[in-house]
Formats: structure tokens, C-alpha cells, sequence
């Protein structure tokens, strides 16, 4: 299952990251390294067993619905980079 | 109590008695710790240091004491990880993506700090977004631990991530410091700066306001000089939190008054697995004479299994970096955040803000993290990582039948020089080997400084409690820090 | 459903007819005050990113608490479409970028839902029912709006819609027509609106569909599918299945292949579009929540809602048609849960059944219709057209009064009973004033009088004279009666 110059570009696309290319081969060197290491985990019979999903032992909380937020658009603007009359901005995306 | 002349040298208990009888006000105390704190910077343990803040918050300590109101941590000052937002007050994780962020709220632990009347120093250094056991991978610059190895001027790592914390503590730049432990990054920065740490149960502290890693392991925690003071911090940073779905509805213990009850009776669980090859004979001697040292206080040795450790490390990084990938997808420059410049559409907008925010090896976990959940890959990595998971959590809940605690190393070795892995990501993973099995059960552990490695640098012993019992570590890790009475300091070399 | 009907449906082709196979995803808004994860308000129209909270703009460290009343929502909807409750469910994270979508993935429900298979009943335009699947409902976060078209270059993003609780309703591929689909869409719009779990309204978005089309030979295999996002008028969903079937067909039939992809309606010009933005494969690599803890409840809970579930359109309709309306009538009185809520509120004031539902049927929502307002809006209360059909029940009034009263009120208000006293509408049963009336006519007309005994369907000129005479107030069957004594007509 090793990763591939491809793979690394897909999933540097799905993540998001521009990936130049001279950084593309030692990163398929070091995820594959990773990747390797953890296929140890294979050894492992798991028949049966229910995956982990919490390691908490106690039901969801629930919260009432009641509105109790909100009404801070100048706070939430504080820190964007591209802000204007309370919305954000963004280049222009099209559909 | 005859007051040091340094204020500096008072752990948390001290300067608390002393603050709250008036022997030493909190400013003074404050200031002390701000004046050791400039006089430090080289060491690049604080990010950033609020002094004018610190002494505000000093002098309405001082005040309430005046009128008799002194609260738990009333005008004691700490540092805070630059991981929990501070209202306000610069908060970055450490990345360049957050470089300038300044959050417009404050995290539920350090809120339950002021109320208790701490006050806050600065906030500390850490590896970008808790990722990693060397704090070497901070925008701000590595923290350089106040440890050198004997006869020898190298600088060392003070481990990580909480790799600021530790070292401020163990150069007394602050009373006690704030941690959080996703890995082991809590307990294995304090271990190898000689100083003792708490991850407390998953679910104890609230993680609310806390820059997230990896949600299903990250939990806050304390860092002290010594484990009565992390008993005192941790019951102040504990608290039931409306706001974090994962905080369990259980009251917080007085854990100070578990600090004293001693071992005697207890039951310390040593469990086989943790003698992994390769690691230094030193290691495996210091934990046989911690075993020792319990027994000798009248606790009984249980041998026990957990089979499934050896896996622990391969799932931890599988889980971490899976939910990390989710985690950090908001760092996306749209709301707040690094926005790269000159960019023509959303995509490049995405693609190069991430790139030029995000430092190496968050790119990396965040890569890794990304392949094992897509499509065709989710059952053989992060589905498999999970079973496993369940059954290292199984594999503690059969050992407790048989015993109270469990005792096993810290590290696999003391401190390193820079750059050692830097290149090798698996081989700086190989840190964690001896912690992360409780970030994957979500139980207490915690470090205590046990003795000095062959070339005179900290070493530390690990206790590992039934989920909730946290007491019952606290008292085996006083218990063991009396019989090491480790009282190794670092030379002042920064000073020079 | 016969085998004819099912052919009716085809759409043919140049090699013959082929099958439209319609899957639907509804969006329904949950009505709540609160997000699902959020304290933040929900309202529709507030000013941009008032009503966010920094859980819903994904501020760092930020954690989603889910509202109970949005569980509870899912759950009555659920019972409402007769489908299993599932006491065990988890809440996913799906992966993706996008603008207005501030985590970097929606909190939504992928291998446990809260809600498994289901049924709804769907009345077609025929007057038959068909059984249209539910596959699934689960809960979701809803994304924040991308504006385009205030700036050439950017595009702006409100947040308000960020993080309000959805319920997606997935149906199986059960329907064949854009007349089913639109029957379903009505009916499930219809369940909402009695449970109150979703208000229903399009042109606010709280109700979207996203359209699944495909195309096949009669009993062929099933062909690829094209989803059409987020169509958002019941209209629309016709007209966007109705052209997305024909491309499909012509595709196919000119040699080519239909590429699974998500495509948009365009309503201006009635056509569907591949979606550049959602050109990129997507991965969205859904994982369990872990800020969340699965989501359990007990039977008990679910129980408790089952026990206050209010009367549902297909029951409603079963006890109409107990009451004695025709099975068409009652179809058209619980289609909407606006003129089922007025039916019920006439019958309340004293209508008798048959009668009101006539008089709504026929006469008011015609009105309505007409003039272009919904019942919510119109100008007459139930109790007034209640009064009126009372009024007519009791020989007060006959039915052409009965609409001059209904315009009256329709114009200015006011109560039927005193309308019809003050402005002397009461229809004359008094035998001599009919008698006179009837006499004078006859004595009028004398030729008429010839020509009535020897066609007596000529009657009706004599009754619209006397009731001219009368001022229309004349009771018709005492008219009638009185003609036909005094023009010698038997039968
Ligand atoms: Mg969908
Ligand atoms: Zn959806």
C-alpha cells in the first residue's frame, strides 16, 4: 500500500496544502516510512472488536434550546484577514 | 517559614502559605518571577510575557488578601501553554496560521484559574500545535531546556510538546505552568526536565478554548516543581464544563489531600510489556529501584500484562494525526488566521495560506492523517487503529482487577541535543512509546522526577491510574518523589 | 399501481421508452430557537453574522453541545414517517473546503443515523396513493451562505445559517414521475408541518431538495445517477426532473454515457448544469466526531414523544371520510395543514362536516385561489364561514345569499348573523309573500303562462322572476313548490 508521488499529490490536494515539487519525494520517503512502521498493526487479530469511538463513559449532554449567543459580529471580525461590513471576505467562488 | 531570599526558589505550596500570611506580597513575588523571567529570555521558554497584566493581577490579589478573601491560587503566578486561548491576549499554537491571532475568549481552564486569583506570567512555548517531543517546531523558535549534560555546553531539548512549560518551571520562571498531554506531551517534557506533570483522566478538565490537536486524546493538565503542586493546580484547572460535551459530570476531589496518604497497602501494577529492547539499561534499572522504593513503603509489587502495548505507539499515530487533519481544516485564512498574499481565487487562497502557515511537521501529520480516512484507506488504518484501540483500553481495565497504580518509565531516555530526528519522524515518534498508552485509554499518568541519566540529565518515573483516580496516583507519586528526593538543579548557565 | 399507469409514465425515446428513476434528499430546517451545536439564534433575515456564535465560526478551541430539542425534533419526524428509531446513533465529521463552511467539515450522520427506513404515502394527481421508501433521516449542521453577486471579484459569507440543525430526509428510488416526486415532496412537506418539526418554506430554504434522476430501459438495469443540488421550489423539482431525464435519454441514445455527477437547476432557463466548483473528486473522508460522544437514548424517550404525536394527514383523512366527505374532498382538506387546521376549526364552531367542506372546497378557497392568498392570510375567519354554512343549514339564508354574505365579510369584516339581520337577507319562508309574488308574476305574464303548461322546464323564467321579486330572498324550494301548483305542472 505504499504512497506514490501521485497519492501525495492527491491527498495534498484534498488537504489543501500546495505541495511544491521538490518537496514531493521526501515526502513520499517519509509517509511511506510512517506508513510502514504502522502496518504493524496487522498483526493484530481485531475480529470482533468494536472500534473506540469515545473514552468517555457517560451519555451526551444535551443543551436546552434556548438562544443564549450570538450578536458578536464585530468580535468575529477582530481577527479576519479579509472583513467587510460584518461579512467575510473571500476571492469570488464560482459554482 | 523562613522566606528564601530569591522568591523564585518557593514551589507553589510555599509561595501560597507565604502569600496568604502576608509574609510576601504578590507583587513582590510576581515581580521576582518577571525579573528571572527577562533575565532568561535566551532559554525562549515564553512567547509572550504580559508584565504589566501580571502585576494588575498581583495587586487585585493583594487586595483581596487585604480584606481576607484570598481564593485557592490567590496571587499566585503561572505561565500559561500557548495552546489555551487567553481573552484578549495573543494566542497561536505556536503557527505561523495564528501568528497574529488574538482570541476574543478565554479557555474554561485558565478562566477557572483567575477565579481561583492566579496570575498569569506570559505564555509558553510549545511545539506548533502540540505536534511533537522536542518543542523544536515553534514559529517562536525552539525552547532550549536549562539542562546541559555533565561537562558538556550543548544545548539540549526540554522535550515537548509542553517543552515552554518545563522549562520555565525548572528555571523557576514561574510557580507552575499549565500543560496539555495528547501524547505524552505533558509528562515526557517534565520527565526529562527533572520536574513532575499530571495528564489527568480524558473528560476532567474542559478542553473548551483549548486549540484543539487531537480531540479524542488532548487533555489539559499541570506541571509543578513537585507533585503536591500539581495536586493543588489540578484541582483549580478541573472543573464540569457545560460547554465540552467530553468534560464528565463528576466533582473535582481535593487532590492535595490525597498528596500525604502514602503507598502503604497499595497495590502498584509493573507491567511486563513496558521493557522494550533498545532502550538503556538505565532506564529499566531506575524503574526496578522505583518499584523498590514503593515496596519499601509497604506497597505490594504485581506483576501484570498489557499485551497490547507494543501496538500502542502505530495506533497512536494513526488516531492523532486522523482527527489533527479535521482538526486544523479550519486554519483555512477565511475568518482568521494567515491569508497569503497576492492569491487570485479560493483555492490558491486554501492551498498557499496552509502551505505558508503551517510548519513541516504539521503538514506532515496533516498529510498522513488525510490518507488514512480517505476512501479505500479507512478500514485498513484509521477503523483498525480504533479496534486496536479498544482493546489497549481493555487490556488496563483487566490489569486494574489486579492492582491500584501502575508504575513504568517515563522516556526511553533522557533529553536530546537539537535536530536528532529531524528528518526521521518515526524515530522522534519512538519518544512517546512509554505514554501514549494512556492517551489511548484516556486514564491518568503522570511523571514524577526519579533520578539523574549516566551523563546527568533528568530522568523520570511514570504512574498510570484507574480512570477518575487520580488520588490514588498523586499518592504513589509523592511517595516515590520522597524516597528519590531528587534535588538535582540545572547550573544558572543562561546567567552567565 | 397498474401496469398501465406505470406506463404512462415512460418518456419515449427514439428507441422506445425509457423509465425515470427519481431518489430524493430533503433538507428540512428544524424548527428550533438554537442551533443544533450552538446557542446562536436561527431566525431567518438577521443581519450578517449576528446571529454566530464562535462555535459556529470554528473559532480554535471552540466545541459543538447539541440541542436536545433539535434530537427530539428528529425523532417526532421520524415517528411521522413511521420509521425505526434508532436508540444508538453517532454523529460523523464530513471533509470538505468551502467558504461558508467554517470547521472545514459538517458535523452530520453517516453509518448510524438517527433514523432508519420509513414510509410515505404519496396522493397522486389520479386520486391514487403510492408508497414512496424512506431510507433514512439523520440530523446535520447547515452551512453559512457565499454571497456572489455583490462584488465583481469577491464573494462575501454570512455565517448566520451556519450550524442550524437539518433534518435530511433520504427516500429510496421509488419514484417514476415528476409527478410522484412532487406528490412526495407535498406530502412530506405536509408531515412536517403537522409535527412542527420543519415550517416548510422554500422560498426561505428551510426545505431544499437535493434530486437523484437516472434513466433506464423498462425493466432494465438501474442507469448512473445525476444529483441535482439544492432545488428549492416544488416547481422547480418537476421541471429540473423533467429536462434531466430528456438529457439523460438523448445522452444515452446518441451513443454517449452519463457521468455520475452534481449538477444545478437553472430556473431561468428551466435546465440543469454540471457544477464547476464540485468538479474535483471528492473524498470526504467521514470519522466519528470525537468532540461528541455517540448519541443514545432510551425506548422511554422515544415513547414519550410517540405519545404526544399529533394527528397526521392520512389519519385526518380517514376520519373525514368516516364523517362522511368523499374521499377527494378529504384528500384536498388535510393536503395542506393550513385548510385542515381551518376545516377543523369550522367544524369546531358548529359546521356540519359534508357542508363545510363544500362551502370551503367550492366556495372560499376558490376565492383565495383567485385572489392569490393563502389561507393564513385570507379575510375570513373559520367561525365567520362556519356561521354562513350554519346560516344555510338552518334555512336563514339560501346559498345565493349565503355568497353575497361570504363577500360581504370577505369586504368588511363582520358577523355573518348580524350582516344577514341588519341588512334584512333572511330568506322569506312566509308562504303569503311568496304566494303574492308568485301571483303577481303569473298575472303578468299570461302568454308565459301558455307556454310553461306545454314545456314546463319553462318554470325556471318564472322562479328567477319571483325571485327577483323578492329580492333573492325567497326560499327556492317554497317557490318551486308554488309554481308548480299554480301552473298545473305534476311531476
Ligand atoms: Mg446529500
Ligand atoms: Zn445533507
Amino acid at each position: 500500500m505504499a504512497v506514490d508521488t501521485k497519492t501525495v499529490r492527491r491527498i495534498a490536494k484534498l488537504s489543501k496544502l500546495a505541495l511544491d515539487e521538490t518537496r514531493e519525494a521526501p515526502m513520499v520517503k517519509q509517509l511511506n516510512g510512517i506508513l510502514e512502521w504502522v502496518e504493524q498493526l496487522k498483526e493484530v487479530d481485531v475480529e470482533g472488536v468494536q472500534p473506540m469511538t469515545s473514552v468517555v463513559e457517560q451519555r451526551l449532554k444535551m443543551r436546552d434550546d434556548v438562544v443564549a449567543d450570538g450578536d458578536k459580529a464585530d468580535e468575529l471580525m477582530v481577527n479576519a484577514p479579509g472583513g467587510e461590513d460584518h461579512f467575510f471576505v473571500v476571492p469570488k467562488v464560482v459554482e | 517559614m523562613a522566606l528564601p531570599s530569591d522568591l523564585t526558589e518557593l514551589t507553589l505550596a510555599q509561595a501560597r502559605d507565604a502569600v496568604r500570611s502576608k509574609q510576601v506580597s504578590s507583587r513582590e513575588l510576581t515581580a521576582a518571577f518577571l525579573k528571572r523571567m527577562e533575565a532568561a529570555r535566551v532559554l525562549n521558554s515564553y512567547v509572550l510575557e504580559t508584565p504589566d497584566a501580571a502585576l494588575k493581577m498581583a495587586d487585585a490579589a493583594d487586595k483581596r488578601i487585604a480584606s481576607g478573601e484570598a481564593r485557592a491560587l490567590e496571587g499566585l503566578p503561572l505561565g500559561i501553554k500557548d495552546l489555551y486561548a487567553t481573552k484578549g491576549v495573543r494566542t497561536t499554537a505556536c503557527s505561523k496560521i495564528l501568528e497574529n491571532f488574538v482570541p476574543p475568549y478565554e479557555s474554561t481552564v485558565t478562566q477557572n484559574l483567575w477565579n481561583a486569583g492566579a496570575v498569569m506570567l506570559g505564555k509558553l512555548n510549545m511545539d506548533e500545535f502540540a505536534m511533537g517531543s522536542s518543542t523544536e517546531t515553534s514559529c517562536w523558535g525552539p525552547t532550549v531546556s536549562p539542562w546541559r549534560a555533565k561537562d558538556s555546553t550543548a544545548k539540549i531539548v526540554p522535550g515537548g510538546s509542553s517543552g515552554g512549560s518545563a522549562a520555565a518551571i525548572a528555571a523557576h520562571l514561574c510557580l507552575a505552568a499549565t500543560g496539555t498531554d495528547t501524547g505524552g506531551s505533558i509528562r515526557q517534557p517534565c520527565a526529562v526536565s527533572g520536574i513532575a506533570g499530571i495528564k489527568p483522566t480524558y473528560g476532567r478538565c474542559s478542553r473548551w478554548g483549548i486549540v484543539a490537536y487531537a480531540s479524542s486524546l488532548d487533555q489539559a493538565g499541570p506541571m509543578g516543581r513537585d507533585v503536591r503542586d500539581c495536586a493543588i493546580l489540578l484541582k483549580e484547572m478541573a472543573s464540569v464544563d457545560a460547554k465540552d460535551s467530553t468534560s464528565v459530570d463528576l466533582p473535582v476531589p481535593d487532590y492535595e489531600a490525597a498528596v500525604d496518604k502514602g503507598v502503604k497497602g497499595l497495590r502498584i501494577g509493573i507491567p511486563k510489556e513496558y521493557r522494550v529492547d533498545g532502550a538503556p539499561p538505565e532506564i529499566d534499572a531506575l524503574w526496578s529501584k522505583g518499584a523498590e522504593w514503593l515496596k519499601s513503603q509497604g506497597a505490594e509489587i504485581v506483576e501484570v500484562s498489557l499485551p497490547h502495548t507494543k501496538y500502542a505507539l502505530a495506533t497512536y499515530y494513526i488516531i492523532a494525526p486522523a482527527e489533527a487533519s479535521s482538526n486544523l481544516a479550519r486554519y483555512d485564512g477565511v475568518r482568521y488566521g494567515r491569508r497569503a498574499e497576492g492569491i487570485h481565487d479560493i483555492a490558491e487562497l486554501y492551498e498557499k495560506s496552509r502551505a505558508e502557515g503551517f510548519g513541516k511537521e504539521v503538514q506532515r501529520r496533516i498529510l498522513i492523517g488525510t490518507y488514512v480516512l480517505s476512501s479505500g484507506y479507512y478500514d485498513a488504518y484509521y477503523l483498525r487503529a480504533q479496534k486496536v484501540r479498544t482493546l489497549i483500553a481493555r487490556d488496563f481495565a483487566r490489569a486494574f482487577e489486579k492492582c491500584d497504580v501502575l508504575l513504568v518509565p517515563a522516556t526511553p531516555g533522557p533529553a536530546f541535543p537539537f535536530g536528532q530526528n529531524e528528518d526521521d519522524p518515526v524515530a522522534m515518534y519512538l519518544n512517546d512509546v512509554f505514554t501514549v498508552t494512556v492517551n489511548l485509554a484516556g486514564l491518568p499518568g503522570m511523571t514524577v522526577p526519579a533520578g539523574l541519566s549516566a551523563n546527568g540529565l533528568p530522568l523520570g518515573l511514570q504512574f498510570i491510574g484507574k480512570a477518575f483516580d487520580e488520588e490514588t496516583v498523586f499518592r504513589a507519586g509523592r511517595a516515590l518523589e520522597v524516597a528519590a528526593n531528587f534535588t538535582a538543579k540545572p547550573t544558572e548557565w543562561w546567567k552567565e | 399501481m397498474s401496469n398501465a399507469a406505470a406506463k404512462s409514465k415512460y418518456i419515449q425515446g427514439s428507441t422506445g421508452p425509457w423509465e425515470i428513476v427519481i431518489g430524493l434528499e430533503v433538507h428540512a430546517q428544524v424548527l428550533s430557537k438554537a442551533k443544533l451545536f450552538s446557542a446562536a439564534a436561527t431566525q431567518f433575515g438577521a443581519d450578517p453574522n449576528s446571529q454566530v456564535s464562535f462555535v459556529d465560526a470554528a473559532m480554535p478551541g471552540m466545541l459543538p453541545v447539541i440541542n436536545r430539542f433539535c434530537v427530539e425534533q428528529a425523532v417526532k419526524t421520524g415517528l411521522g414517517l413511521k420509521a425505526k428509531i434508532n436508540l444508538f446513533s453517532i454523529f460523523d465529521r464530513k471533509n470538505y473546503f468551502y467558504p461558508d463552511l467554517p470547521q472545514g467539515y459538517q458535523i452530520s450522520q453517516f453509518k448510524h443515523p438517527i433514523v432508519g427506513e420509513g414510509v410515505v404515502l404519496i396522493d397522486l394527481p389520479d386520486g391514487g396513493t403510492a408508497k414512496v421508501g424512506i431510507e433514512r433521516l439523520h440530523l446535520e449542521q447547515d452551512a453559512g451562505k457565499s454571497i456572489h453577486d455583490q462584488h465583481p471579484d469577491f464573494s462575501f459569507v454570512d455565517l448566520n445559517r451556519s450550524g442550524v440543525a437539518l433534518m435530511e430526509i433520504v427516500s429510496k428510488p421509488d419514484m417514476r414521475s415528476s409527478d410522484e416526486a412532487i406528490a412526495y415532496v407535498k406530502k412530506l412537506r405536509a408531515i412536517l408541518r403537522y409535527l412542527s418539526t420543519c415550517d416548510g418554506n422554500m422560498e426561505e430554504g428551510s426545505l431544499r431538495a437535493d434530486v437523484n434522476v437516472s434513466v433506464r430501459k423498462p425493466g432494465g438495469p438501474l442507469g448512473t445517477r445525476c444529483e441535482i443540488k439544492n432545488v428549492n421550489s416544488i416547481r422547480f423539482i418537476g421541471q429540473a426532473i423533467d429536462y434531466e431525464a430528456r438529457r439523460q435519454v438523448d445522452i444515452i441514445e446518441a451513443g454517449g454515457s452519463i457521468d455520475q455527477e452534481t449538477r444545478l437547476f437553472d430556473s431561468k432557463n428551466v435546465e440543469t448544469r454540471s457544477m464547476r466548483s464540485k468538479e474535483e473528486a471528492h473524498d470526504y473522508r467521514y470519522f466519528p466526531d470525537p468532540d461528541l460522544l455517540p448519541l443514545e437514548f432510551e425506548q422511554a424517550f422515544v415513547d414519550k414523544i410517540a405519545a404526544s404525536l399529533p394527528e397526521l394527514p392520512d389519519e385526518k383523512r380517514e376520519r373525514l371520510v368516516a364523517l362522511g366527505l368523499p374521499v377527494y374532498d378529504a384528500t384536498v382538506l388535510v393536503g395542506e395543514k393550513e385548510i385542515a387546521d381551518y376545516f377543523e376549526a369550522m367544524l369546531a364552531a358548529g359546521a356540519e362536516p359534508k357542508a363545510a367542506a363544500n362551502w370551503l372546497n367550492n366556495e372560499y378557497l376558490g376565492r383565495l385561489n383567485k385572489a392569490g392568498i393563502d389561507i393564513a392570510a385570507g379575510p375570513v375567519p373559520a367561525a365567520s364561514n362556519a356561521a354562513i354554512v350554519c346560516l344555510v343549514a338552518d334555512g336563514t339564508i339560501n346559498g345565493k345569499t349565503a355568497k353575497d354574505v361570504l363577500d360581504i365579510v370577505w369586504a368588511e369584516g363582520g358577523d355573518p348573523k348580524r350582516i344577514v339581520d341588519a341588512r334584512g337577507l333572511k330568506q322569506v319562508t312566509d308562504t303569503s309573500a311568496i304566494e303574492t309574488a308568485v301571483d303577481a308574476v303569473i298575472a303578468a305574464n299570461p302568454d308565459k303562462v301558455a307556454a310553461a303548461k306545454a314545456k314546463p322546464q319553462m318554470i325556471g323564467w318564472f322562479v328567477g322572476q319571483v325571485m327577483k321579486a323578492t329580492g333573492g330572498k325567497a326560499n327556492p324550494t317554497a317557490v318551486n313548490a308554488l309554481l308548480k301548483a299554480r301552473l298545473g305542472i305534476t311531476e
